[in-house]
């Protein structure tokens, strides 16, 4: 059992060494003789019809090798998730028709060097007509404001609904037998993950007609699918090269840069590098979810929370890219560890023109939790409760039913909350340093109360 | 495209590049030298990740033109292990996980290697301060200022 032997122990990092003498190699360190660089001309405004792109201008400038535009991608529709069907697809690799946030990609300059690139950018002309933005996610939902997505709605459709929900009991009988109604309206910005290394891709197309694809995308095979789905070639034409990735906390998660990088250098037959600025990186990269939530809890003298109704749009920006999946966790969250016998939830994921939002580290969960632990301290300040006491009394128990139908069998709140008692140093009263995640007995605030949440 | 040529001293080598005027101090190590140690960021002076010393004093290497270093001592992380060897500074780095992504660490080290270099036995607050235009984005600040601590008592000893 000798692989078992680092248990226990503290184990140096693997890619330590590398990091300490600067021998990493990142995706930006990759250079190839005989390299492109490619930069992109993005949309100038947040909602438009594209009337014409002139890009004469930019293909005089000397050292200008190729402009890629929408008709260079072989399938130019795609949607991240669609791998695990999410859809429909919503997103163009590159904009013809519509631009729908300010930084959309339109098309791409492949030059000799990045500033020849760079140059030529600023030369394709665009006839945009200008259309009036969403950019408010309880404006998108008013019957006045423009339809922004093809399926006439501007919300993701889940099971043929504009919203995802969550029902479990009787929630509006058991606020009317609450002793207080606790509200709170929470919003929060959308945040940027801003890794120290902004998004690259290095492409060198091979003799053999593979990609070689460097890439510091953050997950490596889902990009490499898309790629292919929207290269419209078998994946065994991409070898795609990761793994190392200079921070991204979910940032690097969209396949963002790899389609274009490719079809630049299958356009070229040279490698061609595509490295964000840090103002693309600030500006056009997906964010946190913008999210307003609305909070509405039931209480009882005793701090039992019997119902919680709750009502949170997910600002998604302009296009899906994870943000219906992070609703839907959004919606199996909303309850937080706590054991609440009656749940309304609708959560929407909201089509804005705004940049769009995906993946960073616990998206729609956290903000659940920001609203929760808030409405918390609200309650047991309209109870006259510590809320130390309030957060054990209705801690999870091992066995409970979940407001999404699913049985607890970790439950660690109880636990946790006296372990970070004892580090605090807040000294907690013998009946919450004898509960445990095991008790189920009636002394424990809503395991009293009809069994939980075992009713369904 | 007019060039201009540029010598100077490159991690104790004699070194010279002809570049256009403004070519950076860390384009050229990276795209015209291959020394890609030395990170871009940035590329606006905001978070450190081009650290490298000029003439000792730690130097944004994005902001600065090549021209400018005319006859001067340019260090890098390359040339921090002289001897084959890590320096004390690599091995608490690395013993001590102060790199996680490692995209800030060539800058931190830098920048550390800058103030242990003048003061031997700095104190927490002086650490901080010589390392306040060092972005770490996975905030592992802490073991940064424990590993550079821990450089000092190794070079003391």
């Amino acid at each position: 059992m000798k692989q078992l032997g680092i248990v226990g122990q503290s184990v140096k990092r693997r890619d330590g060494l590398g990091h300490v003498t600067g021998q990493t190699q990142y995706v930006d360190d990759v250079f190839y003789p005989g390299m492109l660089w490619l930069r992109m001309v993005r949309s100038p405004v947040a909602r438009g019809a594209i009337r014409r792109i002139d890009t004469a201008r930019a293909e005089a400038l000397p050292g200008v090798v190729a402009i890629v535009s929408a008709g260079d991608v072989p399938n130019n529709w795609y949607t991240i998730l669609g791998l695990i069907g999410v859809g429909p697809p919503d997103e163009p690799v590159l904009a013809h028709e519509e631009v729908m946030y300010q930084g959309e990609p339109i098309c791409a300059v492949v030059a000799e060097t990045e500033d020849i690139a760079n140059e030529a950018t600023s030369l394709v002309k665009l006839d945009i007509e200008e259309l009036e933005p969403v950019l408010d996610v309880e404006y998108a939902l008013n019957a006045e404001a423009p339809v922004i997505k093809k399926w006439g709605s501007n919300t993701f459709i889940y099971d043929g609904m504009n919203h995802r929900r969550l029902r479990f009991g009787d929630v509006d009988a058991a606020l009317k037998q609450a002793d207080f109604v606790v509200d709170g309206t929470y919003r929060l910005s959308p945040i940027e993950h801003v890794p120290l290394e902004t998004h690259c891709c290095v492409v060198k197309p091979e003799p053999d007609g593979r990609l070689t694809v460097h890439t510091n995308t953050q997950a490596l095979y889902f990009s490499m699918d898309n790629t292919a789905i929207i290269l419209q070639c078998p994946s065994n034409q991409l070898r795609f090269l990761g793994g190392t990735v200079g921070g991204g906390f979910g940032g690097k998660v969209d396949v963002i840069t790899e389609p274009v990088t490719c079809i630049a250098a299958l356009k070229t037959r040279r490698p061609v590098k595509w490295r964000w600025t840090r103002r693309e990186e600030f500006q056009n990269s997906s964010t946190r979810a913008g999210v307003k939530m609305e909070y509405r809890d039931g209480v009882m003298r005793d701090g039992r929370i019997i119902a919680r109704k709750v009502r949170s749009l997910q600002d998604a920006g302009a296009y899906h890219r994870h943000s219906p999946y992070g609703a839907q966790k959004h919606m199996a969250n909303v309850g937080g560890p706590y054991s609440i016998p009656n749940v309304w939830a609708d959560v929407y994921c909201v089509y804005t023109n705004r940049q769009p939002s995906s993946a960073m580290r616990g998206f729609g969960v956290m903000e659940a939790s920001f609203a929760i632990e808030v409405q918390m301290e609200k309650i047991a300040r309209t109870i006259g409760m510590d809320s130390w006491e309030l957060r054990m009394i209705n801690a999870y128990r091992n066995g409970q039913m979940r407001p999404v139908r699913k049985v607890v069998e970790d439950a660690a709140l109880v636990e946790t909350l006296q372990a970070a008692a004892e580090l605090a140093g807040h000294e907690l009263p013998a009946h919450l340093r004898a509960m445990h995640s095991n008790d189920t007995g009636e002394q424990t605030g809503n395991h009293a109360y009809g069994g939980g949440g075992s009713r369904l | 495209m007019d060039t201009t040529t540029v010598t100077f001293t490159l991690n104790g080598t004699t070194t010279a590049l002809a570049v256009s005027p403004l070519t950076t101090l860390r384009t050229a190590l990276r795209e015209n030298l291959h020394l890609s140690a030395t990170k871009a960021g940035c590329s606006q002076g905001g978070c450190g990740s081009c650290t490298v010393l000029v003439d000792g004093e730690p130097t944004l290497s994005c902001l600065l033109p090549l021209a400018l270093i005319e006859g001067q001592e340019v260090t890098t992380l390359e040339g921090l292990s002289t001897r084959g060897g890590l320096h004390p500074l690599q091995e608490a780095f690395y013993d001590r996980f102060a790199a996680q992504c490692g995209y800030c660490t060539p800058g931190m080290i830098m920048a550390a290697k800058a103030l242990l270099d003048r003061n031997a036995q700095p104190t927490r607050e002086e650490i901080r301060e010589a390392l306040v235009g060092n972005l770490c984005r996975c905030t592992g600040y802490l073991p940064i200022l424990e590993a550079v601590e821990d450089a000092a008592r190794r070079l003391s000893q």
